[in-house]
């Protein structure tokens, strides 16, 4: 009898688990990718893998999707391993790639159809569920023109909609929504929750910080092929410290005096990308509405304000000491090693 | 603050009601078979034909000027007669032109890869090879689409084979058999190199002096004696032999060995190699 609840504790302890990887390392050249990650990601959670480019996003997402083999340590996927059992782990996964994989040369429908044939569905059945994704998917009117002609959002979602043919158990979304404007990102973004709420477990690599989030509940920080920092939006947020106050200028060009007078009654003033937003370091509301307050006094207009916990941006910089910023060159050259390989 | 996520919302991107329903609706199918697999990607590689027609243009302008080339400019100096010259040339020109296309094998696959439909279907559990295998069964309609184009241009110009139809289709279907083994060359090529312009460029330099030093042109009597030796060993000189045998009723069995061991050959070495690849990539 204890043995039995023995197994069946362990049972339910590997299925909790729809990713478990230690020491996973891939070395391009003189390149070492992913340099040992470890992951534990729950079933039914979208689990975050945040870093900028070249940092070992997509390597170690080819890993986990068997489409790479790791050259030390292992993982198994929703409890099976990734070398010795890869074909069993591509029945229940599917990978949304960096690129939209989608065939150009085919129109919407054709692709969906290929996909859900080669999944084994009959003919017929495989013409349904094309018209079925398409019409939940918005591209019903597109159907029949060639994918090349898509926007960068429709592609994305016929993407998306080419990876749920067949509902997997767990889905690698790598990279969503770069590229994409606003308004599309908020579309994918909505989709997945969707797909969250079915179900589904998630991997979802981003550069996005507030793509991971809106949507991740627990997030990896990776850098330089390693995990530098894990836990949920909160605990890594919480582990910066303070909360800040945002502030967003009618009028960039009063930015400098902003910073001037933020400087002057609170601390850690951060200008952000958007060239008329800034920040600052702040805890304390009464503090805050004090520095607002003071900021209109100084004839400074501004857009809106928020008082919140720090970005993910600034709990970045705080791990790693440099910004998240797209390194373009990192990532080529990571590109060039991967090819070379 | 609001304001900006308002238009967003209203967008139809995808509906909720109905994206719900078609994640619940599925239970996992029983996994598509190999042969079942193959053909998926067979039909894929038929509906590009259908899709770019271009590609299929690009390889058969050439060979058509060509023929119209050759045969009007050239043939009667170098055959005594146009006539002549285009019963010799046709057949020869047939392989060249379904050879060329052979070349677009390893350029759509390697515009797979860097359009990463690859991963995708690397990421499917199905049969392994299927996605090559079925690509250049597809592939083998467009090549005898290629060749079906010559014949009928050559027909349209006098062309009158002695071995008739039978003849011309035997033929046909030797080039196409050829052509099956020397694609996998250009799919391991297409996997090795970075570009589907690198891949282009790489096989048409091999493919085309290849061609010029067959007898697809003209009899290897008339070339220096080292050329000769080659021309009379280049594979592509006897495929162009044994077409024209069958198109005229003279076939050499073999000839015809000779062809189908050469294909038989180059799968042998290029199909697992291009696989080993395509597992790595």
């Amino acid at each position: 009898m204890v043995s039995r609840e023995k197994g069946a504790a362990a049972l339910t302890a590997q299925s909790t688990l729809a990713i478990e990887a230690s020491g996973l390392v891939k070395v391009f050249g003189k390149t070492r990718a992913v340099d040992g990650v470890d992951l534990a990601v729950r079933r039914g959670s979208v689990y975050g893998v945040l870093g900028p480019n070249g940092a070992g996003k997509t390597t170690t997402i080819r890993m986990l999707a068997t489409l790479l083999r790791p050259d030390a340590g292992s993982a198994r996927v929703l409890g099976h391993d990734i070398v010795t059992e890869a074909d069993a782990v591509r029945g229940l996964v599917s990978l949304t790639g960096q690129l939209a994989s989608v065939d150009e040369d085919l129109t919407g429908r054709e692709n969906l159809v290929l996909l859900a044939r080669l999944l084994g569905l009959r003919r017929v059945e495989a013409k349904a569920r094309a018209t079925e994704l398409l019409e939940a998917f918005g591209l019903a009117d597109a159907a029949g023109r060639l994918v090349k002609h898509y926007s960068g959002g429709m592609r994305r979602r016929l993407d998306i909609a080419a990876s749920i043919v067949v509902t997997p158990e767990l889905m690698f979304l790598d990279e969503p929504t770069t590229g994409l404007d606003p308004r599309s990102r908020n579309q994918v973004w909505d989709i997945i929750r969707t797909l969250v709420a079915g179900g589904t477990t998630i991997l979802l690599c981003t550069q996005y910080l507030d793509e991971a989030d809106q949507l991740a509940d627990g997030i990896a920080v990776i850098d330089h092929g390693k995990v530098i920092a894990e836990g949920t939006p909160g605990q890594l947020k919480a582990s910066v410290g303070s909360g800040a106050l945002h502030v967003r200028l009618l009028d960039p060009e009063q930015r400098p005096d902003a910073e001037r007078v933020l400087t002057r009654e609170l601390a850690g003033v951060h200008l952000e990308p958007d060239p008329a937003a800034l920040s600052a370091s702040c805890a304390d509301p009464d503090r805050a509405a004090q520095a607002v307050a003071e900021l209109s006094r100084s004839g400074i207009r501004i857009a809106d304000f928020s008082l919140g916990q720090p970005s993910l941006d600034e709990v970045f910089l705080a791990l790693t000491g440099h910004p998240a910023e797209p390194d373009a060159v990192a990532e080529e050259a990571a590109a060039g090693e991967e090819q070379a390989a | 603050m609001s304001t900006e996520t308002t238009p967003t919302r209203s967008a139809p991107a995808a509906d909720e009601a109905a994206l719900r329903k078609a994640l619940a609706s599925t239970s996992r199918p029983p996994r598509a078979s190999a042969v079942s697999a193959t053909l998926t990607f067979g039909w894929r590689g038929m509906l590009k034909v259908k899709h770019v027609p271009e590609q299929l243009l690009d390889v058969t302008i050439t060979p058509v000027m060509f023929v119209l080339m050759f045969t009007y400019l050239f043939g009667g100096a170098i055959a005594g007669s146009t006539g002549d010259y285009l019963d010799y040339i046709l057949p020869g020109i047939l392989v060249m032109s379904v050879l060329f296309t052979t070349v677009y094998s390893g350029v759509a696959l390697n515009t797979d890869l860097t359009k990463g439909v690859v991963d995708r279907f690397r990421s499917l559990p199905v049969w392994r090879p299927a996605p090559l295998v079925g690509s250049l069964l597809g592939d083998s309609v467009r090549y005898l689409l290629a060749g079906t184009v010559i014949v009928v241009l050559g027909v349209i110009l006098g062309f009158r084979p002695e071995a008739g139809l039978g003849g011309v289709l035997a033929a046909l279907a030797l080039v196409v058999v050829f052509a099956f083994g020397l694609s996998w060359v250009f799919t391991t090529l297409g996997l090795l190199l970075r570009s589907p312009n690198a891949v282009m460029n790489a096989g048409f330099m091999g493919i085309f002096p290849l061609t010029f030093l067959s007898n697809v042109f003209v009899e290897p009597e008339t070339l220096p004696a080292g050329l000769e030796a080659f021309v009379d060993v280049n594979p592509i000189s006897i495929l162009a032999t044994a077409s024209r045998g069958l198109m005229e009723g003279t076939a050499e069995v073999a000839d015809i060995a000779i062809v189908l061991g050469t294909a038989a050959a180059l799968t042998a070495v290029f199909a697992p190699l291009t696989v080993r690849l395509y597992r790595r990539v």
